[in-house]
């Protein structure tokens, strides 16, 4: 009896998870598969239309701006949090003063909402209020920073605000990873004369492989949900300039009445993801075999 | 001791309970959260209560009404639709066709709406022919206010042409005043734009572009002219209105940081609450054209319920709702005027007086024009189409060629 039990209590105390997860998650997005088969309006109906939707999706100039959007700034957003993570992360690595304190201001813009970053960033970068108006007030009457209202550069402000409330997050990442890097090797390299940059060029970034990965994996799928920072900064706005997929399908769905085309944009985004995320749970599984 | 007293608390409120059961009951799901909007609503609920009805609120707060409509989804889903739903223009059709809408022609007979509503009003009122809402009142959408204390300085008079329009902004941007205090949202930038093709185009041309929604209108010689217009408008608004809320628009006017707004009469409620008066500190106006009235009408949808006693509720809530005194004590609070054509205006002010006098007129020429920009004259996925281009071009230097095909295009989308 016992035997059995502590043979199946792992089960047991799983199933309720599982089915959950099978359920709420797995049985959702075929929901929407099948919904965004259909030409639902303000509430599902299940007969299937083929692909209407995803035609009316992708002949939509506005879903365009928005899935361009998601690139532009998904890829900036990575690439620029990272840099600076890792460079914050490589100076507090210096062995310096104060470190603790140092790490927690870097740090402390995760701590806040997305819903908070984009109110004060919209305050700061509101040409009437912010840093425009106080630089202009400087006595430089010719100084412009308008991005937020240019609907060019408007998706520029949000970048900024997302670097600025992530790479804390990235920097605490990679300075983990600094230090768990073997200190013997970097103590051997010093001993050999090599300069403190090779140091970090040759050996300890390289080392940091699977860091880079995960570090990835967060920012990456923080760019596709993007949302709130999106309706706090912009609205979406000037016009739908900053529209990114997850603004779009909460338009659709919610504002317009238009389930089937939020279906359709939702399993599009969906398939970012899995570009995303396949190939990396493929490699973490092919890790474990070699 | 201690307990029994608790036990006959308990039992006094099940009695209390049990003896309500038989009333009258409504459940009634709205968005009126904020101040004034909040005061009108406890009009409805004292009525309600005096005539013996038990009143469930169900206010979900946000102003456009998405969270209210989430959770009326989820309600409806559950098969435990509310009583009455705040709901307007073609979203009540397209909620009868979901099959979940009550007839409450019984009421609406008996109490005579179809005499004392405008016909094209009481239109959006009834499903399949039959009646299946309740209008509480009208906001007139095509309204310019204006500063007067600016316009007098220097020395403009309302406008009653675009070019009149256009040639007053010229002359105060040129003075330094801001000439269009504008806030870039999308719904409101297709306000302005509903108001300019009214404007050049004529009721008629409304009617076909907005409503009918013809493709040979949208790509008409007209409908360039009214994205020159738009055009032309862009540079009348200050550097920094992208994202501006409606009410800090108004008080840009109300302040004479900028002297005129194009919005619906809700800003009159914001000029009244700074203690301005009509005529006095403020003017309003028909926006330019030869006529037209553009409506945006509340009502409430009555859902299908199940029991007498939710079905008296529903009908002497419908009762209520387009009964005389509710009509005049909901509007003075809300600022619109009565949707009912024979309630006395005297309470009202000049403004107020001025729309229902339109309304009537319009009514009988043909020009009483649903919004579109207010969801009353499309469905949400076909204004929400109108709505992308008209900011799209707004926001940019698209040309108008490109903006009408945009149009066209977008709108054959949305089907």
């Amino acid at each position: 009896m016992t035997d059995w039990l502590s043979r199946h209590v792992p089960k047991i105390v799983l199933a309720p998870t599982f089915f959950a997860v099978l359920l709420f998650v797995y049985g959702f997005i075929a929901w929407t598969a099948w919904v965004s088969l259909t030409r639902s309006k303000l509430m599902p109906r299940y007969e299937i239309d083929g692909l209407i939707q995803y035609d009316r999706l992708f002949s939509n100039p506005r879903w365009d701006t928005a899935f361009n959007n998601l690139f532009i700034f998904g890829a900036l957003f990575i690439i620029i949090s990272m840099v600076l993570g890792l460079m914050l992360a490589i100076f507090l690595d210096q062995k310096i003063r104060i470190e603790g304190a140092l790490r927690t201001i870097y740090l402390y813009p995760m701590a806040l909402s997305m819903i908070v970053t984009g109110t004060a960033w919209k305050w700061i970068l509101n040409p009437g209020l912010g840093i425009q108006a106080m630089v202009q007030g400087w006595g430089f009457p010719n100084f412009k920073f308008d991005w937020l209202i240019d609907p060019k550069m408007a998706l520029y402000t949000i970048v900024l605000a997302a670097i600025w409330q992530a790479s804390g997050f990235v920097m605490a990442l990679f300075l983990a990873g600094l230090r768990s890097v073997d200190g013997e090797i970097i103590k051997a390299a010093q001993v050999d004369g090599i300069p403190t940059w090779r140091v970090y060029t040759a050996i300890i970034i390289p080392s940091m492989a699977p860091i880079f990965l995960s570090a990835f994996i967060v920012l990456a799928h923080l760019a596709i949900k993007s949302f709130d920072l999106v309706i706090a900064l912009t609205g979406g706005g000037p016009g739908y300039a900053t529209d990114l997929p997850a603004t779009y399908m909460y338009a659709m769905a919610f504002s317009r009445g238009d389930l089937g085309q939020a279906a359709s944009s939702a399993m599009v985004m969906m398939g970012v993801v899995f570009a995303i995320v396949v190939p990396y749970l493929y490699s973490e599984l092919r890790a474990k075999h070699d | 001791m201690k307990h029994m007293t608790a036990f006959a608390a308990l039992s006094a409120a099940a009695l209390t309970a049990g003896a309500a059961w038989a009333e009258p009951q409504a459940e009634v799901l709205h968005w009126w959260t904020s101040g004034g909007e909040a005061k009108a609503v406890a009009v409805l609920q004292k009525q309600f209560s005096d005539r013996g009805g038990v009143w469930t609120d169900m206010p979900v707060a946000g102003g456009g009404g998405d969270a209210a409509m989430s959770a009326l989804r989820a309600r409806v889903l559950s098969g435990n639709a509310p009583t009455a739903v705040q709901l307007k223009g073609p979203a009540i059709q397209e909620w009868y066709d979901e099959g979940v809408l009550a007839d409450i022609s019984d009421v609406a007979d008996a109490q005579g709406w179809a005499d004392v509503l405008p016909a094209q009003i009481a239109e959006h009122m009834k499903c399949d022919g039959h009646w299946c809402a309740a209008p509480v009142n009208v906001h007139r959408v095509n309204w310019v206010w204006a500063n007067k204390s600016i316009l007098e300085a220097n020395g403009i008079e309302m406008p009653t042409t675009w070019d009149e329009f256009n040639a007053a902004a010229d002359k105060l941007k040129a003075a330094g005043i801001t000439p269009l205090a504008h806030g870039g949202q999308a719904w409101q930038d297709a306000t302005i734009f509903e108001t300019v093709v009214l404007g050049i185009g004529g009721a008629d041309f409304y009617q076909k572009a907005l409503v009918d929604l013809d493709p040979d209108a949208l790509t008409s010689d007209t409908m360039k002219s009214v994205f020159d217009e738009m055009r032309t408008l862009r540079g009348y608004v200050d550097d920094n209105f992208s994202g501006r809320d409606w009410n800090l628009a108004t008080a840009m006017v109300m302040n004479g940081e900028a002297a005129f707004q194009i919005m619906g009469d809700w800003a009159k409620g914001e000029f009244l609450a700074a203690g301005k008066e009509p005529g006095v500190d403020f003017v309003c106006a028909p926006t330019p054209g030869d006529a037209g009235f553009l409506y945006n009408v509340d009502s409430f949808a009555m859902f299908k319920v199940d029991g007498e006693d939710k079905k008296e509720g529903q009908d002497l809530l419908a009762e209520l709702i387009v009964g005389p005194s509710f009509q005049e004590t909901f509007n003075l609070n809300k600022g619109s005027i009565p949707v009912r054509t024979d309630v006395s205006l005297d309470k009202f002010d000049d403004c107020a007086k001025k729309s229902a006098a339109d309304m009537k007129a319009d009514g009988e020429a043909g020009s009483l024009l649903p919004s579109m920009a207010h969801g009353m004259a499309l469905h949400g996925a076909q204004s929400g189409a109108i709505l992308d281009v008209v900011t799209a071009h707004f926001n940019s230097d698209m040309s108008s060629d490109d903006a009408v095909k945009m149009l066209a295009d977008a709108v054959a989308n949305s089907m």
